[in-house]
C-alpha cells in the first residue's frame, strides 16, 4: 500500500500545506490522491529551482534531512498499513459477524450509560469494563475531570448535555485509576507555578481534592497521597455533577444514577460505589459533600 | 462457573448430532433463536452494575491474569505510539475499531471528536492532553477520526448563523469549533441532500481539528522534526468503511536573499 509522499523541496520559505487521501474499502483499492497547494507565482518557483540545485549540492547536513524524510516514508506505510490490519480485523471479527447489530446502532444509539474515564493508554473503559459498541457513551480527558456547572473548562460539559438529555443515559460512571499521572501532576504542583502550562490550568479543576488530601493525609508517602487523592477526585466530580441542574433533576427524580470506580492496575481490582442521593441530601457527608452506598471491590 | 456449564451443554449438543445428523436443521433454528432471545435478554437487563462486574471479571480472567507480565510493566509506566482524538459517540470507540490494547493509545475522547484552537482559558482540557501525551509521553502518531451520523456535526450543520442562545448552549458553543467546516460544505456542496452534507461536514471538521492541532506550538515543533505525524479518518459504521489520510506539513530551511 504505497503512501506517496513529496519529498521534493518545495520552493518557498512559507509553509505549504499538502492534504492526501487513501481510501480503505473491502476491495481494497486506492482510489484518489487529492492535493491541495498554495499558489505559488512562477516567477518565483524559477528561482527556486536554482536555489534548490544549490542547496542540495551545499551541505551533508541537507543530504541527511533527505535521509531522515525517506526513513519516514517507510514509517508512514508501516502505520498505514497496521491501521488498516487493525480495521480489517475488527471488521471480520465484529462487524461483520453482528450485521444485524450493526445495522440498528447505525441508526440510534441507546447507550444507559455515560462514563467519564482518563485518557491514559492503559484504563480504556472498553477494555476494562467489557463495554460494546453501543453501551457506553464515553468521555475521555486527564485525570477523569468534571468541571463544575457554573465555571472552568468547556469541553467535558457538552458530553453532558447530549448524553444526559439527548440520549437520557440512565447510568453516569466516573471512573479513576492508579498512578494517575494528572493526579500526580495536581499534588506536585507548586501553587504558584507556571500558569502557561496547559496541564496546570486543567487539573486545577481537581484543587479541592488536592487540598482535602493534604488535610488529612500530608503524613503518607507521596505515592499513597496520590491514591488517597485519586479516589477523592471522583467524589469530587460525582458532587460536581449534581451542580448540573438537569443531572440534579434526574437523580432526583430517580432516572439517572451516578456512580463512582475506582480502577488499581498494580493489582487488578475495580471498587465500585453508587451516590446515595437522599443520604446526600440529609447531610451525611463523606467529607466530599456525598454520601455513598453499594461500595463493593472485585 | 457459567462457561463450563455452557461447554458441558454444547458438548451434550454435539454428541447428539453425530449421532442423529438429519437433527442438524432443527437444532440450527433452534439455537438462532436462543441466541436471539439471550441478546435480548442482555440489553433489557438494567441492573447497571451488575454489566459492569461481569465486563471487569471477564477483563481480569481473559486478559489480565493471562498476559500478567506485560501487564505489571504497563503498571509502571506507559509509552503509548498513538494520541488518539475520536467521539465519545458510544458506537465509536478507538479500542474496538483499531483493537488498541491497554497502552498502545493515549485517548480523548469528546462530542464531535474536536480539538480546539490553542486557547489556556476555554479549551485546557484538550490543552492539557495534546500537552501530556505530545511533551511527556512523546507519542509519535496523533490521530483523529470523525464518524457517519455523528450527533454532534449534525448539530453543528444545523445552527442557524443569527439564533439565540438555546437550551443546548453547551452543545452548540463547543461544536461552533467546527464553524469554518460547516460554512465550506454549505458553500460547495449545496446539491447535496443533508444527510451527504453531514458526512461531508464530518471529513471537513477532522481537517479543521488537523489544523488546530498546528496551533500548538509544542506539536508543531515535533511535526517539522519528523517526529509526529498527523492523521485524519473517518469511520462509517454504515458502510464498514474507514478512511485514513495525514496532514502533510514542513518548513523548508530558510534561504537568505542577500
Amino acid at each position: 500500500m504505497a503512501s506517496h509522499l513529496p519529498i521534493s523541496y518545495d520552493p518557498s520559505s512559507s509553509t505549504s500545506l499538502h492534504t492526501q487521501q487513501l481510501i480503505f474499502c473491502s476491495s481494497d483499492k486506492v482510489k484518489d490522491f487529492e492535493k491541495a497547494q498554495l499558489r505559488i507565482p512562477s516567477s518565483f518557483r524559477r528561482k527556486a529551482a536554482n536555489l534548490q540545485t544549490m542547496a542540495s549540492g551545499k551541505t551533508p547536513g541537507l543530504t541527511q534531512e533527505a535521509n531522515d524524510f525517506t526513513s519516514g516514508e517507510n514509517n508512514t506505510d508501516d502505520v498505514f498499513d497496521d491501521m488498516k490490519q487493525r480495521f480489517l480485523a475488527f471488521k471480520k471479527l465484529n462487524y461483520m459477524d453482528n450485521l444485524e447489530h450493526f445495522k440498528k446502532l447505525a441508526d440510534a444509539q441507546a447507550p444507559k450509560f455515560l462514563v467519564i474515564a482518563c485518557a491514559d493508554s492503559r484504563v480504556c473503559p472498553s477494555a476494562v469494563l467489557g463495554f460494546q459498541p453501543g453501551e457506553a457513551f464515553t468521555v475521555r480527558n486527564i485525570a477523569n475531570l468534571v468541571p463544575s456547572y457554573e465555571s472552568g473548562p468547556t469541553e467535558t460539559k457538552a458530553a453532558l448535555q447530549f448524553s444526559v438529555n439527548t440520549l437520557e443515559v440512565e447510568n453516569i460512571l466516573v471512573v479513576g485509576h492508579s498512578r494517575c499521572g494528572g493526579i500526580q501532576a495536581l499534588m506536585s504542583m507548586e501553587d504558584e507555578g507556571d500558569s502557561r502550562s496547559f496541564i496546570r490550568n486543567w487539573v486545577i479543576v481537581g484543587k479541592k481534592a488536592k487540598e482535602s488530601t493534604k488535610a488529612v493525609a500530608s503524613n503518607l508517602h507521596f505515592d499513597h497521597q496520590c491514591q488517597h487523592c485519586e479516589k477523592t477526585s471522583i467524589n469530587h466530580s460525582l458532587e460536581r455533577l449534581l451542580g448540573y441542574p438537569w443531572i440534579e433533576e434526574k437523580v432526583r427524580n430517580g432516572s439517572l444514577s451516578l456512580h463512582g470506580g475506582y480502577y488499581d492496575f498494580v493489582n487488578c481490582t475495580f471498587e465500585k460505589w453508587t451516590v446515595d442521593y437522599e443520604g446526600s441530601r440529609g447531610g451525611k457527608k463523606e467529607g466530599s459533600g456525598i454520601a455513598v452506598k453499594n461500595r463493593s471491590v472485585w | 462457573m457459567a462457561t463450563d456449564a455452557y461447554e458441558a451443554a454444547i458438548k451434550g449438543l454435539k454428541d447428539l448430532l453425530s449421532k442423529k445428523a438429519d437433527l442438524g436443521n432443527v437444532a440450527a433454528e433452534k439455537i438462532k433463536e436462543l441466541t436471539q432471545e439471550l441478546k435480548e435478554l442482555d440489553s433489557s437487563n438494567s441492573d447497571a452494575v451488575e454489566r459492569i462486574k461481569s465486563g471487569f471479571t471477564h477483563f481480569k480472567t481473559q486478559k489480565y491474569l493471562k498476559d500478567s507480565a506485560r501487564f505489571n510493566d504497563l503498571a509502571k509506566g506507559q509509552s503509548p505510539k498513538f494520541l488518539v482524538f475520536a467521539c465519545s459517540d458510544s458506537r465509536v470507540c478507538p479500542s474496538h475499531i483499531l483493537n488498541f490494547q491497554p497502552g498502545e493509545a493515549f485517548v480523548v475522547r469528546n462530542i464531535a471528536n474536536m480539538v480546539p484552537p490553542f486557547d489556556q482559558k476555554r479549551h485546557s482540557g484538550v490543552g492539557a492532553a495534546v500537552e501530556y501525551a505530545v511533551v511527556h509521553l512523546k507519542v509519535e502518531n496523533i490521530l483523529v477520526i470523525g464518524h457517519s451520523r455523528c450527533g454532534g456535526i449534525k448539530g453543528l450543520m444545523s445552527i442557524e448563523d443569527d439564533a439565540a442562545p438555546t437550551k443546548s448552549d453547551f452543545i452548540e458553543n463547543w461544536v461552533k469549533i467546527g464553524a469554518s467546516a460547516r460554512n465550506k460544505i454549505k458553500e460547495e456542496h449545496q446539491g447535496l441532500d443533508d444527510e451527504a452534507k453531514c458526512t461531508e461536514c464530518e471529513k471537513e471538521a477532522v481537517n479543521v481539528s488537523l489544523g488546530n492541532l498546528l496551533s500548538y506550538p509544542f506539536v508543531r515543533a515535533e511535526v517539522v522534526k519528523n517526529t509526529l505525524a498527523i492523521r485524519g479518518a473517518h469511520y462509517n459504521f454504515v458502510k464498514g468503511t474507514f478512511d485514513l489520510w495525514e496532514l502533510d506539513f514542513k518548513t523548508t530551511p530558510a534561504y537568505a536573499f542577500s
